[in-house]
């Protein structure tokens, strides 16, 4: 090849990762015209991906109208319930109607069977799909900036050339770390998620959770699941299967002195959760890092040539009881996809040209959203979140119940007698009850 | 409430892991460990705290070994391990964990 022949690009976009985040960028970028090809390291998209499984579908709705009708979704949420447990006790607040159902606002997916059908969206839109090879490394050249400019991939003995590299290579964001675009987070920003898919017939689910048909109920968890380890559990509903499973924050799993397989393993034999999974077959068992940073973890997202979408740029939300990545991730890809397309259209694709994806990301809910939620990393990071609490609720739910005879208090009493006697002090509970109306 | 057995089979890590599809990559390991780094840094007992799948464990004279095999690609380990005491980076593209589920 003559050195000009090497040079041209052989796309306009090159697009690392076949998640939600890639996918749908992917998707957008072909619908508007433009060359691209979608590359995943996985033999079939979504053969690496796992999540806890509930995807916030408002979005994706907007890419793909009607889609919770065509896609391989499990169950649509009716139901979140919200427990708080401590060794031998829960309590849980129940959250069932209607207003969940129509129109539809969460759904449960598992991501094996969901990802496949987003990356044949983007097929069927135009796109170009690469599966089963990993990318390397960028291919960079010196460029205006303190950074290279990013002008391709490397894939094996194989150089592909684009005007856009679009990193939705997920958490370990290593082709961003790869060129200074991003630093390695720290261990509090990173929670491990370690997950089972447990198999149980259609109608014991139904009637475990108290769902009918295709509906789902959705259990966050936190307390002695995670043996008082920052974090919790998800329990959710598919069609003929549980997603059960834990996330740990790093840095207080290590200090904890507990392995992640002793904490996942007791929360599946817990009290409060074994009824749920009583004879059922784990089908599968894996692991995958979450991003815990929310706001402060976003930084960078823009380069010279390249820009840097879903969890690669630290887009999640972690409000102690949900986690959100699925749907900011493709939040990203609708704002990248605007701003990758003007920067192409306008022959600018420097960090200059291409900054206008930050701006419609800036713009919209994805941002707005973790704006809103600022607070809550800082906030989960108190201790008292993952234990005592747990105990606060149950000894008050246990003086309002256990009938021994003794005149009953009012409500208000029983509440303060049961912070007494628990390991929460009054100023705590205020100070973290501020702390928490501000932060979630 | 009720305790008792635990609620759901198989219940080791191997067992679970069985269930697995994982296409091995016979040619070269993603995980590589500097012994000497990891001795020094205290790296060996945090890689086999973390790792969800088992893949490390310690030999009585600090040793740390890793069954790449079972890997399930989650990047806990290298988040964890001191600069220079782990190189690794994902299997090459095809191989390792194939989720069905997911
Ligand atoms: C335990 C757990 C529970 C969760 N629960 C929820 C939930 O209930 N709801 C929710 O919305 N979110 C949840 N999340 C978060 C959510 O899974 C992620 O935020 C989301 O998957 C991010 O999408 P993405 O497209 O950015 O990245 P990913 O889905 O991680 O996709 C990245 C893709 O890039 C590919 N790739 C990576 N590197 C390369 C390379 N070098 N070459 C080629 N391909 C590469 C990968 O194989 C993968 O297909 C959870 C996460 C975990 C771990
Ligand atoms: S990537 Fe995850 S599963 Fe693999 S060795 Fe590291 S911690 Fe264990």
């Amino acid at each position: 090849m003559t050195e000009q022949a090497a040079g041209e690009p052989d796309f306009d976009v090159i697009v690392v990762g076949a998640g939600p985040a890639g996918s749908v960028t992917a998707t957008l970028l072909a619908r508007q015209g433009l060359s691209v090809v979608l590359v995943e390291r996985g033999d079939t998209p979504g053969a690496k991906n796992l999540s806890g499984g509930v995807l916030y579908g408002r979005v994706l709705d907007e890419v793909f109208p009607g889609f919770v009708d065509q896609a391989p979704v499990e169950r649509r949420i009716t139901r979140h319930v919200t427990t708080f447990l401590t060794a031998d006790s829960s309590v849980a607040i129940d959250y069932a109607g209607g207003p969940l159902a129509a129109p539809v606002n969460a759904v449960t997916v598992l991501r094996a069977r969901f990802d496949p059908w987003l990356a044949e969206r983007a097929e069927e839109a135009g796109a170009f799909l690469m599966p089963g090879v990993r990318v390397d490394s960028l291919l960079t050249e010196p460029g205006p900036g303190a950074s290279p400019r990013v002008v391709g991939v490397r894939a094996g003995d194989d150089e592909l050339r684009a005007r856009v590299v679009v990193a939705a290579d997920g958490v370990n964001s290593f082709l961003a770390r790869s060129i200074g675009l991003r630093p390695k987070p720290p261990e509090h920003h990173l929670a491990v998620g370690v997950k089972a898919v447990v198999g149980l017939p259609r109608r014991v689910i139904e009637d475990r959770f108290g769902v009918t048909g295709d509906e789902g109920a959705a259990h966050a968890i936190v307390g002695d699941c995670t043996l008082g380890i920052g974090g919790g559990a998800f329990l959710y509903t598919n069609t003929e299967s549980l997603s059960i499973g834990v996330v740990l924050r790093l840095d207080d799993l290590v200090r904890s002195g507990r392995t992640a397989v002793e904490v996942f393993e007791h929360c599946l034999a817990h009290p409060g959760l074994a009824p749920y999974l009583r004879d059922g077959e784990v089908l599968e068992y894996g692991s995958h890092l979450v991003a815990e940073g929310g706001l402060g973890m976003v930084g960078q997202v823009v380069g010279d040539g390249l820009v840097v979408v879903g969890e690669a740029a630290g887009l999640t939300i972690n409000s102690g009881l949900t986690v959100r990545g699925m749907d900011l991730a493709i939040g990203s890809a609708v704002a990248a996809a605007r701003g990758v397309g003007e920067a192409v259209a306008a022959g600018d694709t420097s960090a200059t040209g291409l900054a206008a994806y930050r701006r419609h990301l800036d713009e919209s809910f994805v941002m707005q959203d973790l704006r809103t939620y600022a607070k809550a990393p800082a906030f989960l990071e108190r201790g008292r979140m993952y234990g005592a609490y747990g105990e606060l609720a149950a000894g008050l739910f246990h003086d309002v119940f256990s009938l021994d005879g003794s005149p009953r208090r009012h409500l208000a009493a029983t509440a303060w007698r049961a912070v007494r006697r628990s390991p929460v002090t009054i100023g705590q509970l205020m100070s973290d009850g501020w702390a928490g109306v501000r932060a979630l | 409430m009720g305790g008792g057995a635990r609620a759901v089979n198989p219940q080791t890590t191997a067992e679970r892991l069985g269930h697995n599809r994982f296409v091995l990559d016979e040619a070269e390991s993603h995980i590589e460990i500097d012994q000497e780094v990891c001795r020094r840094t205290g790296t060996g007992k945090r890689l086999v705290a973390v790792c969800p799948a088992g893949v490390y464990s310690e030999l009585e004279d600090g040793t740390i070994l890793a069954e790449y095999a079972a890997c399930l690609e989650c990047g806990t380990c290298l988040a964890v391990a001191s600069p220079g005491a782990l190189r690794w980076h994902y299997p090459r593209g095809g191989f390792g964990v194939g989720f069905r589920e997911g």
